[in-house]
């Protein structure tokens, strides 16, 4: 029986997706955002077909070539095409993406619903902890964990995804306390459902859109971190086509070849902007006032 | 009644991105008198209002007629509106608590009616303003000069609005239902004090409001609205023989002490009350 | 009398708060110092000490004993401002640390002053606009600084403005021939330079500022811009905002004489977080500008993966975040005559 809001809430959070997407489409900027984000993917699952060359091959006779009709964006100081190792980054920052989403969604989640739910001791110490991880700048605080396990790709997604769950707790938690004496949880309650049953079976489900889009949010922060800690030689190693890391190497020999920062760059760029206008999008979305003004 | 100050005919205004008009058609006129606009929220009353002082941002506003005076309010540019508003119609608005900016001291607020409109010294500017905070009847006005807005009461704040909205002497001031948000043991002594200011000085006078018994007594003439349309035109002591049923029935709303103890009357609403008045 | 002692009662329980946070910040960097995979040993006995020696100074460290036990003498030693010893320079981290906070501190000021300017007014400008052209313009402007990659932008940069346009200094704080001239009396290079009388000197420090803080400035500038433009549109449907202009009062007169003035406290609050995230920015553009300062200092000693240098780093910006954020808070109280 107390699945009952969850079978509600399902179908209902299938239409107000739809709704979200209608209202983003109709901002050009939204738009734009959401076009970035498929041709990220795309090009991520595609990756095969769309390089031209292999990314990792290198041709010492044929480097920092311009862009040309051969090398679309040129080549890097070892002859690999540029343009091939951007498709194939793409497939890393989607894995950064993915990954750190669901390591911090549902760490997030439980934290915030339980101490939201269950209030108290646990919930002050659990709140002291987040206002911790929240007095750093989230860089910073990944630098150090990455410096602690030492400089890698996987590393630099463990300390991301450690910086960045404590405002989805939050989140959780806020949302969690206004469900926390709704008449269906006292009834579940009743009913005799145990402590972690209402939890998962339902608060969670009911937390979890806003957590969604907070998670959409943060995206652009994510990847700019990644790309920091790339650049820093923290994260993903050479030779990966990683798009932070190509900017670093390319650094050597930005004033002759421009073609070797510039590009990976506006990968960047695009990315993070995508996310960031489609998170405000989204914020408009979802948020009544505006929604009424319109 | 002696000389027109505004002649209002078919106001027509249509707010930005509704596709309906608020006020549908307004017509009147008014001399040196007080004129009292009654209607229930959403009649357009306060919005007929607003728009003689073209504060209404992104709505469009028509009519055949709109003179304030000797000015054509729909033609004048911004720049000289700004010469308009306050030094020669202002507004009374309804609650001090948000009309009054918090961070600033009641007394600068006041002041700077004078300041905008004259030139003249700060000195000057305090001393006009202590005077007329005297005249709105606040005792130790020096004291409440360094007051900010937090620190006074209700019916203190609304005598503070009316100083600020006659010290630069006006020639018409609209009152936007200036007492709803007081006690009720104070309203009478701020209209009072409101009343007496604008008979010595010759102002004159719209009272916007929703309370008909209020309006009957302060006012000489009252225009009754309804759904941006001005139903009935009367005078305030003939208003016991509207013709129209919906003033019939606002009359029949009013409590009455010793009247009949019967149930109030529900006002009933007609669909062809809201076709425009010819 | 009364307020005034109530208001302190409020920062003393604060004080508390911040303690406990405080405490929490030295229980984490002491905890990631101790997750890290390299020996601290072998960095100081070297790869070919003997046993004995090595067990020295593994006991001398206090490594022999439990954690909470460590955790302890850390605490004690941090309470008497002793964070360890550089391995690198081998002088104490938080002498190092104080020799190059000013470079960044300049840096971080000239970029929030810049931040500040530009956000608060397209902010104003977004609010008075909304929905209309000036307000998609400022979106899009404002997200933009938001969503470049700051290193990469400031190569961009350095490639458009020094390499080619000549317009601004290159890396480093001053041009090469002027370093050593100016002796350092506060470590901020601009106030340093005018005591000394060099103008020389301060104007090429200027020139090796501005675009480093530009970049800084412009990337920090959205945040503020957002919730300016939240903050005035709030305010501007209150109804002083009504009464100013049936005063006669202009649009601009209104915004700036009675609305800005409901926002200020607002604004420096959130201009003080803004200043604690621009350290984000500052170690990131430092490396690429060259800049001698606090980022430079981190960075350089993860790579070679200097511990103590680098949980002191991170300590203190969690102190800053900390510090702003109670600053900001009496700020507010100080500002604001509602809670006088």
């Amino acid at each position: 029986m107390t699945t009952v809001p969850q079978r509600r809430s399902l179908p209902g959070f299938l239409i107000a997706l739809k709704n979200i997407v209608a209202f983003l489409l109709r901002s050009p900027t939204s738009t734009f955002g959401l076009a970035v984000l498929a041709l990220l993917i795309l090009t991520a699952i595609l990756a095969p077909f769309i390089a031209t060359h292999d990314p990792y091959v290198q041709a010492l006779g044929n480097v920092l070539q311009p862009p040309g009709a051969d090398h679309l964006f040129g080549t890097d100081e070892l002859g690999r095409d540029i343009f091939s190792r951007l498709v194939y980054g793409a497939r890393i920052t989607l894995t950064i993406i993915f990954l750190v989403s669901i390591i911090v969604g549902p760490i997030g989640l439980i934290i915030g619903t339980s101490a939201g739910y269950l209030g108290g001791k646990f919930d002050t110490v659990m709140m002291r902890i987040t206002d911790i991880f929240l007095s750093f700048p989230s860089l910073i605080l990944s630098l150090a964990f990455v410096a602690a396990l030492g400089p890698s790709l996987n590393n630099a997604i463990i300390a991301i995804a450690l910086t960045s769950w404590p405002p989805i707790a939050r989140l959780a938690r806020a949302e969690a306390m206004t469900f926390r004496n709704a008449d269906y949880i006292a009834a579940a309650r009743l009913q005799g459902a145990s402590t972690s049953r209402i939890i998962i079976k339902s608060i969670m489900p009911m937390c979890l859109p806003s957590v969604l889009i907070r998670l959409t949010l943060n995206m652009a922060t994510v990847i700019l971190t990644a790309a920091g800690l790339g650049f820093l030689g923290l994260g993903a190693q050479p030779p990966m086509p990683e798009w932070g890391a190509m900017i670093a190497t390319g650094r050597r020999y930005m004033l002759d070849s421009w073609w070797l920062v510039t590009f990976p760059g506006i990968s960047i760029l695009s990315v993070s902007l995508a996310f960031n206008l489609l998170g405000d999008g989204l914020r408009d979305a979802l948020d009544p006032k505006q929604m009424n003004r319109r | 009644m002696d000389k027109t100050i505004l002649d209002v005919q078919n106001l027509r205004i249509r707010y930005a991105g509704s596709p309906t008009e608020a006020v549908r058609g307004v017509s009147f006129t008014l001399g040196r008198e007080r004129l009292g606009i009654v209607g229930e929220s959403g009649s357009g009353k306060s919005t007929v209002g607003r728009a003689l002082l073209r504060l209404l941002p992104g709505a469009s506003i028509t009519a055949d007629r709109l003179r304030f005076e000797d000015l054509d309010l729909l033609a004048l540019k911004e720049r000289e509106m700004l010469k308009v508003r306050g030094r020669r119609m202002s507004m009374i608005l309804q609650d001090p608590k948000f009309s009054l900016n918090p961070i600033r001291r009641v007394g600068d607020q006041v002041a700077e009616t004078y300041l905008r409109h004259f030139k003249c010294s700060r000195r000057e500017a305090h001393d006009k303003t202590i005077a007329m905070l005297e005249a709105v009847k606040i005792r130790d006005a020096e004291r409440v000069f360094k007051q900010y807005p937090h620190e006074i009461s209700g019916g203190m704040g609304q005598r503070v609005m009316i100083a600020m909205m006659l010290l630069a002497d006006p020639d018409l001031v609209i009152a936007d239902e200036p007492t709803s948000a007081l006690d009720v043991t104070v309203r009478l002594q701020v209209l009072t004090i409101l009343d007496s200011l604008v008979r010595d000085r010759g102002i004159g006078l719209i009272m916007i409001s929703h309370d008909l018994n209020l309006v009957r007594n302060f006012c000489d003439r009252v225009l009754i609205m309804y759904a941006g349309n001005v139903v009935e035109t009367l005078k305030a002591s003939e208003l016991d023989q509207a013709q129209h049923p919906y003033t019939q029935g606002l009359l029949a709303a009013q409590p009455r002490i010793g009247g009949p103890r019967q149930p109030l009357a529900v006002l009933d609403r007609k669909p062809e009350w809201l076709k425009e008045q010819a | 009398m009364l307020f005034s002692r109530l208001r302190l009662a409020g920062v003393a329980g604060q004080l508390g708060s911040i303690a406990v946070t405080l405490l929490g910040l030295l229980m984490l960097t002491f905890f990631i110092g101790r997750l890290m995979p390299a020996d601290p040993v072998r960095a100081i006995v070297g790869e070919d000490a003997t046993r004995e020696t090595y067990e020295q100074v593994y006991t001398s460290l206090g490594l022999d004993r439990p954690l909470y036990e460590q955790f302890i003498y850390y605490l004690g030693d941090v309470m008497t401002g002793d964070f360890g010893t550089s391995i690198r320079t081998g002088q104490p981290v938080i002498e190092d640390i104080l020799q190059v906070m000013p470079a960044t501190i300049e840096l971080a000021t000239f970029a929030i002053i810049i931040g500040a300017v530009l956000g608060v007014s397209m902010g104003v400008l977004a609010a008075v606009n909304k929905d209309r052209w000036p307000d998609h313009i400022v979106r899009v402007f404002s997200l933009f600084g938001h969503s470049m990659p700051i290193f990469w932008t400031g190569m961009i940069a350095l490639i458009i403005f020094y390499a080619h346009l000549g317009l601004v200094g290159g890396s480093g704080r001053m041009d090469q021939f002027y370093i050593g001239l100016v002796d350092d009396r506060t470590g901020f290079l601009l106030i340093d330079s005018l005591l000394a009388g060099e103008t020389d000197v301060f104007w090429s420090a200027l020139n090796h500022l501005i675009l480093p803080a530009a970049l800084l400035g412009y990337s920090s500038s959205a945040y503020i811009t957002r919730m300016t433009r939240s903050f005035m549109l709030d305010q501007l449907g209150q109804e002083y905002v009504t009464t100013a202009r049936v005063k006669g009062l202009s649009q601009r007169q209104t915004i700036w004489l009675h609305a800005f003035g409901n926002i200020r406290v607002q604004l420096v609050t959130i201009i003080a977080l803004a200043y604690g995230s621009l350290l984000e920015g500052a170690v990131l553009i430092e490396t690429v500008f060259a800049w001698p300062g606090f980022g430079q200092y981190l960075t350089s000693n993860l790579i070679i993966g200097d511990m103590n240098a680098v949980m002191t780093c991170v300590l203190i910006v969690g102190v800053i975040f900390i510090g702003l954020n109670l600053l900001s808070d009496i700020l507010y109280r100080i500002f604001d005559p509602r809670t006088r």
